[in-house]
């Protein structure tokens, strides 16, 4: 691998910056691997990354349908932050909130992490109460975290409308300083790189259409390129978990939305902070080259389609409009949808499974993005050990049964 | 947006609906009888079909009732909607195999 550096840049303008060596191969499918990881996009990666690195494996393929970082690793709004009610939540976001601050250095590619500071706006009494007591939580987690009033909430972002009078009037926000943004496809490919020179194949267009089974556990995997065995299999297919699961005969307690965003035309800098609303259901940012970067919430019904209804855009922009009255005339230019998983208690699923060799990485929902490097960490450790960190032992699959589930409808449902 | 087919009002924007989920999860008929995964199945496990799929629906800003509708997850064509109790309609040829 070619470290990536000012020099190296020097070096290859002398030659026009035409010999840059492509960024990972792209070998054909071995017979057989230690390891298979059943999607190529940031968590998939994220994990052969730590597995090869901290775990010392190195027979690893990564099989993605698609291209890398094709799904919701590019699909979402890039929001980083740590700020989970419950202690379970706030551990395993905090830990990647600390892996994402060093993750640039690590795998030696520019993630633009931005720490601009998040708000969650709180726009009732209910939300006031609820906010506070999360900042208490944060802290006593070791997460940093503020109340702010409506003045200060205007003192961090001028351009916000907290007028008394608006439908759902500014009280506060919870301010998360260390939380921002990052680029979403550098992820991707960073991990994807640094995965490679430690010797992970990642094969793209390889669309796993069966999992083998022999006497309980996993032998292997049917794939549009040929069968490959495998000792373990690790699944992180997002909106896709259930399909790879019918075909083990495992039951997952997900379901797959549509979950909408959308950029305006770029316009100058207007906003250096991340703004979310869970209660009017918006969240905006500025990207690098100018657009406002805009997410909602999913569509309710269950679909696999990268799209949603219009409706819930112009919900999204209602809300938009009332918080920046600033941006009325501003043309929307892009706007998409990704399918995200969710589950019944807004946490996610690192856990294994009923069939021996067979774990599964999913459940995100709507705020996966955040949780990149922290959740490739965790499911390393559990795919090579054959048991979950403390971190994630908490997001079993078993808790369904146990009924200790992680609510953070509260917290994470909605807004991220 | 969808065009949900009300069995009693017709056809109508998807915005007077609520989303229900899946159709025809039935409530146990011995509750004291389940086991921690039985109950774990009722409540928190899904199907969540790529291909048609049954599900249910409310028109909460019209006839305010339940209905059951098949819509395929990735098209969004919907084959039929049919009324609580009754059976549901054919499913076309391609039935569970779409991509």
């Amino acid at each position: 691998m070619v470290k990536y550096s000012i020099f190296t840049i020097a070096r290859n303008a002398l030659t026009s910056h035409k010999n840059w060596p492509k960024q990972w191969r792209s070998p054909e499918p071995k017979s057989s691997y230690d390891v298979i990881i059943i999607g190529g996009g940031g968590h998939g990666l994220a994990t052969a990354y730590y597995l090869a690195k901290e775990h010392g494996m190195r027979n690893i393929a990564v099989l993605e349908k698609g291209w890398l970082g094709g799904g919701n690793t590019a699909r979402n709004t890039t929001i980083v932050r740590s700020n989970y009610l419950w202690d379970e939540s706030a551990a395993i976001y905090e830990k990647s909130l600390q892996l994402w601050e060093g993750l640039a250095q690590d795998i030696n590619y520019n993630v633009m992490l931005s720490q601009r500071g998040v708000l969650n706006l709180a726009h009732s009494l209910g939300d006031v109460r609820e906010g506070v007591r999360r900042v208490n939580a944060n802290r006593l987690n070791g997460v940093d975290a503020e109340w702010l009033d409506a003045e200060g909430v205007k003192d961090f972002c001028p351009i916000i409308n907290i007028s008394k009078t608006a439908r759902h009037p500014v009280l506060g926000a919870t301010l998360q300083r260390r939380g921002g943004v990052a680029r979403h496809d550098s992820v991707a490919w960073g991990y994807a790189r640094a995965a490679d020179a430690l010797g992970v194949d990642i094969i793209q267009n390889c669309e796993v259409t069966g999992i083998k089974r022999e006497g309980g556990k996993v032998t292997g995997v049917e794939t549009t390129r040929g069968d490959i065995a495998a000792k373990k299999i690790g699944v992180v297919a997002a909106g896709h978990s259930s399909v790879i699961a019918e075909m083990a005969g495992i039951r997952l307690p997900v379901t797959s939305h549509p979950l909408q965003a959308l950029v305006s035309e770029p316009i100058k800098p207007v906003i250096d902070c991340v703004v979310m609303s869970g209660a009017v259901h918006v969240y905006v940012s500025q990207s690098d080259k100018g657009e406002l970067v805009m997410g909602a919430g999913i569509d309710s019904f269950n679909s696999y389609a990268q799209r949603g209804s219009f409706h819930v855009i112009e919900h999204q922009l209602g809300a938009c409009l009332e918080l920046f009255p600033i941006f009325s005339r501003v043309r929307m230019m892009r706007s998409w949808g990704g399918i995200v998983d969710t589950c019944p208690d807004a946490s996610p699923i690192l856990s294994g499974t009923s069939v021996e060799g067979l774990y599964f990485n999913c459940g995100w929902g709507t705020g996966g993005f955040k949780a990149t490097p922290g959740s490739g960490w965790c499911f390393a450790y559990t795919l090579a050990n054959d048991a979950p960190h403390p971190l994630n032992a908490p997001f079993s699959l078993s808790r369904f049964e146990s009924g200790a589930l992680i609510d953070e409808h509260g917290a994470a449902g909605v807004a991220h | 947006m969808l065009n949900i087919d009300c069995p009693w009002c017709g056809k109508r924007h998807e915005t007077e609906f609520r989303y229900g989920g899946e159709a025809h999860i039935a409530r146990p008929e011995d509750p004291a009888k389940l086991d921690d995964a039985e109950w774990a199945e009722f409540l928190f496990m899904r199907t969540n079909t790529k291909g048609y799929f049954a599900e249910r629906w409310l028109h909460s800003h019209g006839c305010r009732r339940w209905f059951n509708v098949i819509r395929h997850t990735v098209t969004h064509e919907i084959v039929g909607s049919y009324k609580m109790g009754e059976k549901p309609p054919k499913l076309p040829k391609s039935a569970g195999g779409a991509k």
